[in-house]
């Protein structure tokens, strides 16, 4: 036995392994360049290439988003905007002269992945700002990596709220620019009980003590919450406290993310929950949602946010039309894609602004710049404010036989950001002014 | 009144048969063979996934054929998980048996690979895998002909290995270079796919004020006919009667003429069908994507360790046991019922919402464990040769 493991097998074991790395490689390869690099992306990066981007004479941003995993159905289609909006400003020649050069990393649907991406992005590639994250979990994973190393992200995603970070410019909807109104809208419209459902991480959890708080305050009732492990599919004891809490119909809330929701919207439907008595208001399902869960099971729900691919504007037709010219005629746009293309177009401008390129040296000036910077966006005009948020037009959707969204209400103008919930008994009065240099802690103060 | 508890009984007997149907296989694989196989989520996912691919092969045949894909559905997806895991069974755990904990590391080393799989598998990787297989087995084959073959095999390997690597590698890079996306597409990605149910199967059976969907009824005919149909193959076939025999006795069975490598082969196959058939119905439920065993493994595993390792009635009552507490519990049906005790009932409502109860449902197993070690039905005499 002993000589079998001689000098030979060696030589025989050393070579198949050899040989089998030499597959896996090509297989991995073959991965980043078909996962990652979708057709889009396969063009910014042969473009940038040609560009002097690869002589070094270009700007590295970071955009990092989750590319595999349960969250990849929603935040994929972000990164095609985001790099349509760097192709487009890299097209018209670029930033201070120089080209857009964007590193896409893969979140993987897994907080602690996120902070190991950011880390890198930031320390390795030493991009200037990073674009990215979706639910609230990565952001929070990603946000004391950002406040170490005094950084900047770009986040396009509406959220809960209840945070006002430095390094932080929220490009979605704040909570009083979509729950809020949301809750009021179906209040007046749709009936004052309300069954609150949600995954079980910070965002739904914050959302829902923000909608119960509200409710209290205008007379609405909360008949019961709950919450399903991010990713589970199991909903029939949900959907049976529902029927018993609301016999009669009522307004069911829904902050569930990622898949859970193509299980909630089949077997509410499968349970005979239509939309007549039970009404859903979603604030993560959006046009690329509808069509991957299917829109049989959703025509007649509601959602809310800032910008549909339904809103009739000249930017907007732009916007679609770019869009679908890069990825192809049966892709859709919406709100989270929306903020992504707003994100870029912002940095570019406060960079301009500010004529240098921003981090390590000179991220304040770059972050001084972005405050009052306004663009016509997709959605309608928005501005950048002063506590990192953005003012825009709220907007409530009903889904149509073709998966888009029926305006249903708009409100006139752009609504100011208040990040910090004034229904909230904790957070009731604060504000954020990151230019009140005389505050101790400008994140969070009472006005 | 009754229409409600009907409601409950159903719904935790529906939660119950999904957990069972998934873990019909497991029970078979962990119980009858001592292999504790990680990968069989991934053989769920595997079935889910070819529900979706058959799906979408009936849908452009119209309108009263494509209703009835699920059946072409459920039949494809036992055949291609059962052969994954023969595949598996004749690869890797047949070197592993009475190794428990070895076949533990290696199946959930071909789950990683299988979830990896279905995320980039393309054109060009099958092009490659099938040239590489056909060069290196094939070459190995021909080769077995010469008479001193034994004696160089290592040269023979040493050499075709490489070799067929390399063919197989600049096919590979030949052909994205000349189709380019066509070929390098993933066919799934790492996205989620979705599987709509026939219409047959949307919507339900109204009682009262409640409504039944059709799918859960689906899925629990579904239990009860592979349950019944494994029940009749261990009991009345003599190939079931041979995989009782060598799960008893190994060595004696093979005294005794029983082709025990067939047997576990078999048996391995079966259990795999079985999970085929678990993740075509799983995919009525929700969406299918790379994660879609994960969700199911550690329950599946529960249900097998409460209900006593290889009885096949333990994992039955096991599953509609766990299934049936679940919905209970998250339901918050404890917390109605106590209502008249303030306390108990403050304590029920904190359990109460989906992820709590799964809190909950633990506790209970690892409590009910320090009592029952061996599970509900325990093995008793010899027990599997592992």
């Amino acid at each position: 036995m002993a000589r079998q493991f001689g000098r030979r097998r060696f030589l025989m074991y050393g070579s198949a392994a050899l040989g089998t790395s030499v597959l896996l490689k090509a297989c991995a390869n073959g991965e980043t360049t078909s996962t990652s690099e979708s057709p889009a992306a396969t063009d910014a990066g042969t473009q940038v290439a040609a560009s002097p981007a690869a002589s070094g004479d270009a700007i590295k941003v970071g955009v990092l988003h989750s590319l595999s995993g349960t969250m990849a159905i929603s935040e994929k289609s972000v990164v095609d905007s985001t790099l349509l909006a760097i192709e487009e400003i890299n097209n018209a020649g670029g930033v201070l002269g120089k080209q857009i050069q964007p590193i896409v990393e893969d979140g993987a649907s897994d907080w602690p992945t996120f902070a190991e991406k950011a880390r890198k992005l930031i320390e390795e590639d030493q991009v200037v700002v990073v674009f990215g994250c979706w639910t609230s979990a990565s952001r929070k994973a990603v946000l004391p990596v950002f406040e170490e190393k005094n950084h900047m992200l770009f986040y396009p995603v509406q959220y809960e709220g209840q945070e006002c970070s430095k390094n932080i410019f929220y490009t979605g909807a704040a909570p009083n620019q979509q729950i809020e109104p949301s809750v009021d809208w179906l209040l007046e419209n749709k009936g004052t009980d309300f069954y609150l459902v949600g995954s079980d991480y910070v965002f739904p959890r914050t959302a829902n003590t923000i909608i119960k708080a509200q409710l209290e305050a205008k007379n609405g009732t909360t008949v019961g919450e709950d919450y399903l492990p991010l990713g589970n599919t199991e909903v029939a004891p949900i959907i049976a406290k529902i029927r018993s809490a609301l016999p009669n119909g009522g307004v069911i809330y829904n902050t569930l993310n990622g898949d859970s929701n193509v299980a909630f919207f089949k077997q509410l439907k499968g349970a005979g929950l239509g939309p007549d008595r039970y009404p859903v208001m979603s604030v993560s399902i959006a046009e690329e949602e509808v069509k991957a869960i299917g829109t049989d099971f959703l025509e007649g729900q509601y959602a809310a946010w800032n910008y549909f691919m339904t809103v009739d504007s000249p930017a907007n037709t732009k916007f679609v039309d770019a869009f679908r010219a890069k990825y192809g005629n049966e892709r859709v746009t919406n709100d989270p894609m929306e903020a992504g293309y707003i994100s870029v177009n912002i940095w570019k401008q406060a960079v301009e602004q500010a004529g240098s390129e921003g981090t390590p040296t000179d991220l304040e000036a770059v972050r001084q710049a972005a405050y009052g910077q306004t663009f016509e966006a997709p959605g309608g005009t928005v501005t950048m404010n002063t506590n990192h948020h953005l003012s825009k037009t709220v907007r409530i959707g009903e889904v149509r036989d073709d998966g888009l969204f029926e305006i249903v209400y708009a409100t006139d103008g752009p609504v100011d950001p208040v990040p910090w919930n004034q229904f909230v008994a904790e957070t009731q009065g604060f504000t954020c002014d990151w230019t009140k240099t005389d505050e101790a802690n400008p994140g969070k103060f009472k006005a | 009144m009754l229409p409600s508890i009907l409601d409950g009984i159903f719904n935790g007997l529906s939660i119950g048969s999904i957990l069972l149907l998934a873990a019909l296989g497991l029970a078979i694989v962990f119980g009858l063979m001592g292999v504790i196989n990680m990968a069989h989520g991934e053989l769920m996912m595997l079935g889910a996934y070819t529900t979706f691919v058959v799906q979408n092969v009936f849908r452009p045949l119209g309108e009263p054929f494509s209703q009835f894909y699920i059946f072409a559905a459920l039949i494809m997806a036992f055949i291609v998980a059962a052969l994954v895991g023969l595949i598996l069974e004749r690869g890797v755990i047949r070197h592993l048996y009475g190794r428990p904990l070895e076949t533990l590391l290696a199946t959930w080393g071909v789950s990683l690979i299988l979830q990896q799989f279905v995320r980039s598998v393309n054109w060009v990787m099958i092009a490659g895998l099938v040239v590489f297989c056909g060069l290196f087995f094939g070459g190995l084959a021909l080769l077995r002909r010469r008479a001193d073959f034994e004696g160089r095999r290592r040269w023979f390997i040493l050499v075709l290995l490489p070799l067929s690597v390399a063919i197989a590698f600049g096919i590979g890079s030949l052909l994205s270079n000349a189709y380019g996306l066509t070929v390098t597409q993933p066919w799934f990605g790492a996205q989620n796919v979705d599987v709509t149910a026939p219409r047959w199967l949307q919507g339900g059976l109204p009682i009262g004020n409640y409504q039944l969907p059709y799918t859960r009824m689906f899925i629990m005919l579904l239990t009860v006919l592979c349950v019944a149909g494994i029940y009749f193959f261990l009991n009345k076939t003599p190939w079931g009667l041979r995989i009782r025999s060598v799960t008893q006795n190994r060595s004696m069975s093979a005294c005794l003429g029983i082709p025990t490598q067939k047997v576990d082969a078999l048996t391995f196959a079966l259990g795999s069908g079985l999970a085929g058939i678990a993740g075509c119905a799983v995919s009525l439920l929700g969406s299918v994507g790379p994660n879609t065993g994960q969700n199911y493994i550690v329950n599946t595993f529960m249900v097998v360790v409460v209900g006593g390792v290889g009885k096949l009635v333990g994992t039955i009552i096991g599953a509609l046991v766990i299934g049936l507490i679940d919905y209970v519990i998250g339901a918050g049906i404890l917390a109605f019922a106590f209502s008249s005790i303030q306390p108990l009932a403050d304590f029920f409502t904190f359990f109460a919402t989906t992820s709590m109860a799964k809190v909950m449902v633990f506790f209970l197993i690892v409590l009910f464990l320090q009592f029952r070690p061996a599970g509900l039905f325990p093995q008793k005499g010899r027990t599997v040769d592992a």
